[in-house]
């Protein structure tokens, strides 16, 4: 007994040093930096400790527009994106002719690398002097007044950002919820079918329960991926994202070490921080929802 | 409701270039009565579930009508012939409680049809009763054995009084005991409610024991309808005699001549009016064996197993088309197994002839 105790933690040792060095031990400092008070790095030394750091954070007019950004993200491309790739999936599902074509059409957005992307939407978006992009040049044509996504009001950059997001996330909720359905026994159908249920019924009281676990799923990973969102936004509007009032909270807490105002590890922390509490009491409340209406 | 299948056909493109189309059912004719247990029996592949489905409206047919009572319904929709289906894996929905399955085809009614809440709910426990699982109205189908999960769909199939009661391979996914029990309740039930049903099966037990008709199909054609006992004792092929009855029907290669009938040079059958003569099939039903110190008919004996209420001799002969067949003998029939072979005559009502060519049955 004891000897096998001891070869499972032998067994068990790589894994452990692994997650140990580069999670828990980060995860661990950065509670302890956000706690320490005028933190210098080249030092290593602090002024004190308390809740200094967070004050500073949550009065900071940049965190406080990128916390509105990224609430503003997460409400707007979760649902939607969700929805949408539900609608494609069924879509998928109920044609035969052209099917693979086009689910290879709409995995494509997940193999393309996210800057080019960026950059393809910004060619087909922006405004400025210099050249017109084709969203404008369509919108001209029938007398709406141009607008400039890219670099324009806040409310327009807003609305290239969400749907930049969720053109980016579709291809792998329909991927997933295309295999869902598909794995929807025809027997459930046919039963439906027989007791005369309506197409509506049939989609509310049965479809949707069976894919009930996978939607959760992908509602709470689409959570976790929006409140994390930063790259998207470097792709769409450059690292400029205070100045461009586009800034996420991944954003604001790479700019706090690394970025033009950087060097504040205590700041970056406390902000971390934050954002994991944010994140963690979210997925609680997910989980909580989910015990009515998920059906495993 | 009397159901009428008149000329119906439903065929499927071959596969591959040129392939001939493939007839899962073939020109089906008949007419299922009113209030009738009637059970599809052929082994697999032969278009019975495909017979099901026409009935149902799942599957449309290529040719063909199907009338319930006076209404063509050939035309429409599943959703719209009012008919309650069973299915092998029963198809509950897993996420719903046995109360919530039994009531979803209820809350489907439109219209002037629309139930109140309590009058759903009064079906929904009547239907429960019918099938006594009124106590497991709370669980969920995974909470359920077999044989309950079995209920809760034929309550789910019945509570909407369906004009026609259609049951796939219902039995096949329960135990040996099970089985038993469940087909005597189908029988129960059907008797107690006098829906028109019909029930697919492959195990000819499970058929001749509750049916009140059985059709006997293969390669999606009707070989025989009738009441079971008949069709037993009279089947109108070689097929159907060899598909029905357990241990198997033995047969041998034989003759008739002069209205008798020989297995080589064995005479096991005499005084017929049949005056034809020709090689063909003789066919005997394992009770028609009798051990008999005189019987003309000798085969070789490799042993006896007791079954209790009887014996098999496990027997063999040359003429025999497959060896070794199975006698079944009464208890009180004693065999001298040391012998090494065995007299048997024949009871008469117990031979059968076939042609050797079309396999159909040639009347003594």
């Amino acid at each position: 007994m004891e000897n096998n105790n001891r070869k499972a933690w032998l067994y068990l040792l790589p894994a452990i040093l692994f997650i140990g060095a580069f999670l828990v031990y980060p995860l661990i400092d950065v509670f302890i930096y956000s706690f320490e008070e005028n933190f210098n790095f080249a030092s290593g030394t602090s002024t004190g400790v308390g809740v200094g750091n967070y004050l500073h954070v949550l009065r900071d007019p940049y965190f406080l527009q990128a916390l509105k950004n990224t609430f503003i993200l997460v409400v707007i491309t979760v649902p939607l994106s969700t929805v949408i790739a539900l609608a494609i999936s069924m879509g998928l599902n109920s044609i035969k002719a052209l099917r693979n074509m086009f689910q290879t059409l709409y995995f494509l957005p997940y193999v393309t690398n996210t800057l080019a992307v960026g950059l393809v939407f910004m060619i087909l978006f922006d405004c400025s002097e210099q050249s017109v992009g084709l969203v404008n040049s369509f919108l001209s044509l029938f007398g709406v007044q141009m607008v400039d996504f890219i670099d324009g009001p806040y409310a327009a950059k807003m609305f290239t950002l969400c749907l930049y997001t969720i053109w980016v996330v579709l291809p792998f909720k329909v991927l997933i919820l295309t295999s869902a359905l598909a794995s929807v026994k025809k027997d459930y159908y046919n039963a439906a079918k027989v007791d005369g249920t309506s197409k509506w019924r049939t989609f509310r009281k049965i479809t949707l329960p069976m894919i009930s676990p996978m939607i959760f799923y992908l509602v709470v990973t689409g959570f976790i991926g929006a409140f994390k969102a930063y790259s998207d936004a470097v792709a769409l509007f450059g690292t400029e994202l205070n100045a461009a009032e586009m800034n996420t909270l991944v954003g604001y807490i790479y700019d706090k070490l690394y970025g033009a105002g950087g060097g504040f590890p205590s700041y970056a922390s406390a902000a971390a921080i934050i954002l994991f509490v944010i994140i963690l009491t979210i997925t609680c409340i997910n989980l909580l929802v989910s015990k009515k209406h998920v059906h495993y | 409701m009397q159901v009428t299948l008149s000329h119906l056909t439903k065929k499927y493109p071959g596969r591959g270039k040129n392939a001939p189309d493939v007839y899962a059912v073939n020109n089906f004719d008949f007419v299922i009565p009113d209030g009738k247990l009637i059970g599809l029996l052929g082994p697999s592949g032969c278009g019975k579930s495909t017979t099901l489905n026409l009935i149902s409206g799942l599957v449309k047919p290529t040719e063909g009508k199907i009338f319930f009572g006076d209404d063509d319904v050939t035309e429409l929709p599943a959703e719209n012939r009012g008919v309650g289906l069973v299915f092998q894996n029963y198809a509950l929905y897993p996420h719903l409680t046995v109360l919530q399955n039994i009531l979803f085809p209820l809350e489907n009614l439109k219209g002037k049809n629309k139930l109140s809440k309590e009058a759903m709910l009064e079906k929904a426990h009547a239907a429960a009763k019918l099938v006594q699982i009124d106590e497991l109205m709370e669980r969920k189908p995974s909470e359920l054995s077999g044989g309950q999960q079995q209920r809760v769909a034929i309550a789910r199939a019945l509570v909407k009084t369906p004009r026609v009661l259609l049951l796939d391979e219902p039995l096949s996914n329960l135990d040996a005991r099970l089985r038993l029990q469940t087909r005597e309740e189908i029988r129960r039930i059907q008797n107690e409610t006098g829906i028109t049903t019909v029930f697919v099966t492959h195990d000819q037990d499970e058929a001749m024991s509750i049916s009140d008709l059985i059709v006997v199909m293969k390669d999606g054609v009707v070989h025989q309808i009738g009441e079971p006992q008949r069709v037993y004792d009279d089947p109108t092929n070689l097929f159907v005699a060899k598909f029905l009855g357990t241990p198997p029907i033995c047969v041998f290669d034989g003759r008739i001549s002069g209205g008798k009938v020989y297995i080589g040079e064995s005479c096991v059958y005499e005084g017929g009016k049949n005056t034809e003569e020709k090689d063909v099939f003789v066919a005997i039903r394992p009770e028609g064996f009798v051990p008999c110190d005189d019987g003309e008919f000798v085969c070789n004996l490799s042993r006896v197993e007791v079954m209790g209420r009887d014996s098999s001799a496990i027997c063999s002969h040359e003429k025999a088309i497959s060896n070794p067949f199975r006698a079944i003998i009464s208890t009180e029939d004693v065999i001298n197994k040391a012998k090494g072979d065995v007299n048997f005559r024949i009871k008469p009502s117990k031979i059968l002839v076939f042609d050797k060519k079309t396999e159909e049955r040639i009347r003594l």
